[in-house]
């Protein structure tokens, strides 16, 4: 299958995990929807969250470039930076597959440490996006990042894969507007998803 | 075909049932007085929109309205946060088992439940409804925005009176004459009419100047012209049949009673006629004309306790009638008998007025003949009911102008009173066209059967009208929005339900040539076809 493998999950929750990315910086897109395998379930989750910190808690970078010309030489200068450095992404867990049926709620388990995590092909996006369930499961949370930030981001990633993205993004927004009750919320999300 | 408009999303029996309009459907292209259908679990209902309003789900919305010029912004809050909704007067139902079905549509006892579908009624349902056109129902013009024939019982319209009313040049004569054309097409009942304005028997003339045929052009056989200004039918060139002249011994005091505000009469002076009548007897109208100013006279009048002032009152006034050129001292013919005679063969009577259009003419000769004319009637009905034969025809008398024979002052006293209260007992009803309904007594108009209302906008018009009816408010919003011309409403006795609708078009050839018999002649046709058909 056409997926590419974009991390490996380090700590998973019910409703979240956390993964790792194998290079630095390379975490998916701020929305992108990621799944994970937990035989027999695979976990599809939506990113909110990425960060690039260094790899011990304690230790901060330190800034490097007074000499250097460019940021690049930087890197070049010090190749040990790379992998003193991580940068991870959490995903909200929003639904799951069994089989031949895909879910659009929790699954029974969080996903397994060390679980691959792979971005979504296109027709997969296709597939989960047929149901909008899923931006309940967005609004309702509380994360770092606000709420309308994430669902424009996620409406916006998957619009990319419908030929008629403006059709998809208007159902995706009458959708919003009987979920969202503020209608200053709702204006916030719709501002942000129109092309 | 049928299209789906909303949901039903909130309602009761008594005030109707709201519908929120799916996002698919336009509140632009909603309109009061349309067929709705709605679809419950075990029964259909039938419904008229009959108010449409805009709902928002955020108060906020409306306080600060979003921006609406951006088309993406207008495309997802149309019909979600913002929505259309349709206010449905469910009128009828019909259950979804055999029984039900073939009982047909019965009036509502309930509404629908949550959430079930209301779509646009569709031809088959307006069919279902009024039933189509036959030996019985008459097509009386179609439904708004719709082309379907909208059907009309001859039958059940002729069983009590009806009215037509409208504020003046909205098509009131033009729709009565199809309705009488009906009834005459369906031979359900005779009709006398007093064409106040010469407009149903030979000929009409349309707002536009042009040239209408009337009843006797269409259906020479069925149709006589009796007139009461010979002169001035052969000027128009219309062929009479009789020439009416009426005796002043044919004048009873309740005529005069009638008259009193149009001959300026006081309360006394009518008093008055009634000692005269019991002095005189039948001959005393022309005894009161050729009372001298002697000192016999005097003495009668003080014998009688008439007052100078109030003879002279009386006097005055029997001076206007006795100017009207039709009055004759005797009769040399019966006009009351050539009118029944006629009648009795099955043909309907026009009655013109010519020149003597004022209304003194037309309340005292429609008045004169009709109470004779239901005396008639109402001896042959008891005779019939008593020997246990057949009872003569139905009787539909029309009459113009109904205000003055109705208002609340002398509908106790005129025949129209008695025969609108009577009703059909005797065979006699009415056919009242009149452009002021307040001014008709209202016991009268809530004897009123079947209305067909043209457009009105005086309040107290429009309140009369509707008085005693159910939904009234609904219907009030339907009728206050009527176009001025050519739309009108139907509802009472004749009708399963109201009904906004638009008349047949009248006065091209075509259109003679659908009223005429061998449309009737054709139907025939088609329905032994449909019979031989079914038994294949």
């Amino acid at each position: 299958m056409n997926t590419q493998r974009v991390g490996e999950v380090i700590e998973a929750s019910t409703t979240d995990f956390v993964a790792q990315c194998y290079e630095l910086y390379q975490s998916p897109p701020l929305g992108s929807l990621v799944k994970t395998a937990d035989s027999p379930l695979e976990l599809y989750g939506i990113v909110y969250h990425a960060t690039t910190t260094s790899l011990e808690p304690g230790r901060r970078p330190i800034a490097r470039g007074k000499d250097e010309a460019s940021e690049e030489a930087i890197y070049q200068s010090s190749p040990q930076l790379l992998k003193l450095l991580r940068s991870e992404f959490s995903a909200l867990v929003v639904g799951h597959r069994e089989g031949d049926r895909l879910y659009h709620y929790l699954p029974p388990k969080p996903a397994r440490i060390h679980g691959f995590v792979y971005l979504c092909s296109p027709d997969e996006v296709k597939e989960f996006s047929q149901s909008f369930d899923f931006l309940n499961i967005l609004i309702n949370t509380h994360l770092p990042v606000s709420v309308e930030e994430l669902v424009a981001a996620s409406l916006r990633q998957m619009s990319q894969v419908y030929e008629d993205s403006h059709t998809f993004l208007v159902a995706a927004g009458k959708e919003l507007a009987v979920l969202v009750s503020q209608f200053n919320q709702l204006k916030a999300i719709l501002g942000r998803i129109k092309e | 075909m049928s299209q789906q408009l909303g949901i039903v999303v909130s309602g009761s029996l008594n005030k109707g049932v709201e519908v929120r309009l799916d996002s698919t459907a336009s509140v632009e292209d909603m309109a009061v007085g349309r067929y709705v259908t709605i679809e419950g679990e075990r029964r259909r209902f039938f419904g008229m929109i009959t108010d449409v309003s805009l709902g928002v789900i955020d108060q906020q919305l409306t306080q600060t309205p979003p921006d609406v010029s951006d088309p993406f912004m207008a495309e997802v809050l149309a019909g979600t946060s913002t929505y259309g909704t349709l206010h449905v007067s469910p009128y009828l139902t019909i259950g979804g088992d055999v029984a039900n079905l073939l009982e047909g549509p019965q009036p509502v006892k309930t509404i629908p439940r949550h959430f079930s579908a209301v779509n646009l009624a569709s031809d088959q349902d307006i069919e279902l409804v009024f039933g189509k056109e036959d030996k019985e129902r008459f097509w009386i013009g179609n439904p708004l925005d719709m082309e379907t024939k909208l059907c009309l019982s001859m039958e059940n319209l002729v069983e009590r009176s009806s009215g037509v009313f409208g504020k003046s040049g909205t098509g009131k004569t033009f729709f009565t004459r199809q309705l009488l054309i009906g009834m005459l097409q369906k031979g359900k009942a005779v009709n006398l009419i007093f064409d106040m304005h010469n407009e149903y028997g030979w000929e009409g003339r349309s707002e536009e100047g042009r040239k209408v045929k009337a009843l006797k052009q269409l259906f020479q056989e069925k149709v006589a012209v009796f007139t009461l200004d010979e002169e001035n039918s052969r000027r128009r060139g219309v062929s009479t049949d009789f020439v009416v002249r009426i005796g002043y011994d044919e004048i009873e005091p309740e005529d005069m009673v009638l008259l009193r505000q149009t001959l300026n009469l006081t309360e006394p002076a009518v008093e008055a006629v009634y000692q005269m009548r019991r002095h005189f007897g039948k001959n005393w109208l022309q005894s009161t004309i050729d009372l001298k100013d002697s000192d016999e006279s005097k003495e009668l009048l003080d014998e009688l306790h008439i007052h100078e002032s109030t003879y002279q009152n009386l006097q005055r006034g029997l001076a206007t009638i006795r100017r009207l050129p039709f009055l004759v001292p005797h009769s040399p013919d019966n006009p009351v008998g050539r009118i029944l005679e006629y009648l009795e063969r099955g043909i309907n009577v026009v009655l013109e007025f010519g020149r003597y259009d004022d209304v003194t003419a037309y309340i005292l000769v429609a008045n004169l003949l009709t109470r004779r004319i239901h005396a008639q009637y109402r001896e042959r009905v008891e005779r019939a009911m008593g020997e246990d034969t057949a009872p003569p025809h139905p009787l539909v008398i029309t009459i113009e102008e109904a205000h003055k024979f109705l208002n609340p002052g002398v509908a106790n006293q005129t025949i129209f009173g008695t025969i609108a209260r009577e009703m059909r007992k005797y065979s006699v009803t009415l056919l009242v066209i009149d452009q002021r309904p307040s001014g008709i007594d209202e016991e009268v108009m809530s004897q009123i059967g079947t209305k067909i209302t043209f457009l009105l906008d005086n309040e107290r018009d429009i309140d009369s009208v509707l008085a005693g009816v159910s939904g009234k408010s609904e219907l009030k919003s339907v009728l206050a929005k009527l176009a001025s011309k050519q739309q009108a409403l139907i509802f009472g006795h004749a009708v399963p339900m109201p009904v906004t609708f638009q008349p047949r078009e009248y006065g091209s050839a075509e259109s003679y040539k659908a009223f005429i018999p061998g449309g009737e002649a054709e139907l025939r046709q088609q329905t032994e076809k449909d019979i031989e058909e079914l038994w294949k």
